[in-house]
């Protein structure tokens, strides 16, 4: 086994059985899995994994080749530094939603960014019909300053009439 | 007074059922006192339980008096043989685990709780929690009865319009 990591992105039109097939692919030719991210968006299937094994990227890219070609994927690979073990923990999650207009993730996560808040994990989605779309985004993140200091730097959005709610994460543990 | 090895996941000991305490003697104190070294020693650990470090015993320990931004919570808490006679509401949040490191993920728990317990001496307890205090005894409670905050995880992206509709759920009575 080599100690190369490398990140896959696969996308294709969501159906059942994509995951099985790729992963019973990547387990075959001897390809260990690292932390992934699969969901649906939108009508179509997402993947980004972390793998390392015998492979190099074209050894990857051969071999996946049919399974990608029968789910009717598309296949990118990046060669990555692992660095698992390293989880960091969010203090802060921003919720926001309003009407969908275009803008609104670029104006929060400004405003987030000037505020020092690293975005740890985003997931936005487009709810409410198509006449009358609603955007809604969950944001976990870390930022040394207070909470106070986060709903200032999103105040300006507020009066623009997108509902942002700020709070703490207090993580158990035990 | 020892700081004792945390059992971790997959250990299968983690999932076992852990038994009444009887006895309320100085080897049970001992013991506490262990326990709470152990987890005054565990990276920012608020509650730790008895089975965590291989005693199949009911006994917990929390404290939730050092929160960043303070939350109700009647300081560090012994709790012997506990038990939840009501719950009420639900909220998410996240949590980790001393068992289970380096991951942390969102629980589902009740919003307030009425807990009855006996102390390091045998004396009654009864406390009405809430939030991150009820919280933290549902987790601990939960090691006793075999189960790991893992086996509850669930997805923010799953709870959003459970969130939205029940955000009131606490406080019905």
């Amino acid at each position: 086994m080599t100690n190369h990591w490398y990140m896959l992105t696969l996308i294709g039109e969501d159906k059942p059985g994509i995951v099985a097939a790729i992963t019973q692919a990547l387990f075959e030719q001897g390809m260990n899995l690292g932390e992934t991210s699969m969901l649906r968006l939108g009508g179509n299937f997402t993947i980004m994994m972390m793998v390392n094994g015998v492979d190099d990227e074209t050894g990857l890219r051969e071999r996946l080749e049919p399974v990608i070609e029968a789910q009717g994927m598309c296949l990118h690979i990046d060669p990555i530094k692992a660095r698992l073990h390293e989880h960091l923990l969010p203090n802060i999650q921003v919720t926001v939603s309003g009407a969908d207009r275009a803008g609104i993730v670029a104006q929060v996560t400004a405003a987030l960014a000037s505020a020092g808040f690293n975005v740890l994990d985003l997931e936005s989605d487009v709810a409410g019909t198509a006449d009358k779309p609603v955007y809604i985004m969950q944001i976990a993140g870390v930022a040394e300053v207070s909470v106070e200091a986060i709903e200032q730097a999103l105040e300006t959005l507020r009066q623009d009439g997108v509902d942002v709610n700020v709070s703490p994460i207090e993580t158990y543990i035990g | 007074m020892a700081i004792l090895d945390i059992l971790t996941l997959p250990d299968p000991a983690l999932k076992q059922v852990s038994e009444p305490v009887a006895v309320f003697d100085d080897e049970l104190r001992a013991f506490i006192d262990d326990l709470e070294e152990t987890r005054r020693n565990g990276p920012a650990a608020v509650g730790i339980a008895a089975p965590q470090v291989g005693r199949f015993q009911r006994i917990v320990i929390l404290d939730c008096s050092t929160t960043r931004k303070p939350v109700p919570n009647h300081g560090r808490l012994v709790l012997v043989n506990p038990e939840i006679t009501h719950w009420e509401g639900y909220e998410m949040a996240r949590e980790g685990c001393l068992s289970v490191p380096d991951y942390t993920g969102n629980v589902i728990r009740a919003t307030r709780i009425h807990l009855v317990a006996r102390d390091p001496q045998g004396a009654s307890l009864a406390f009405d929690m809430e939030g991150y205090e009820a919280r933290a005894a549902q987790h601990e409670i939960d090691h006793l009865d075999g189960m790991l905050f893992v086996d509850r995880v669930v997805s923010r992206r799953t709870d959003l319009f459970k969130r939205k509709v029940y955000q009131k759920g606490g406080k019905i009575k």
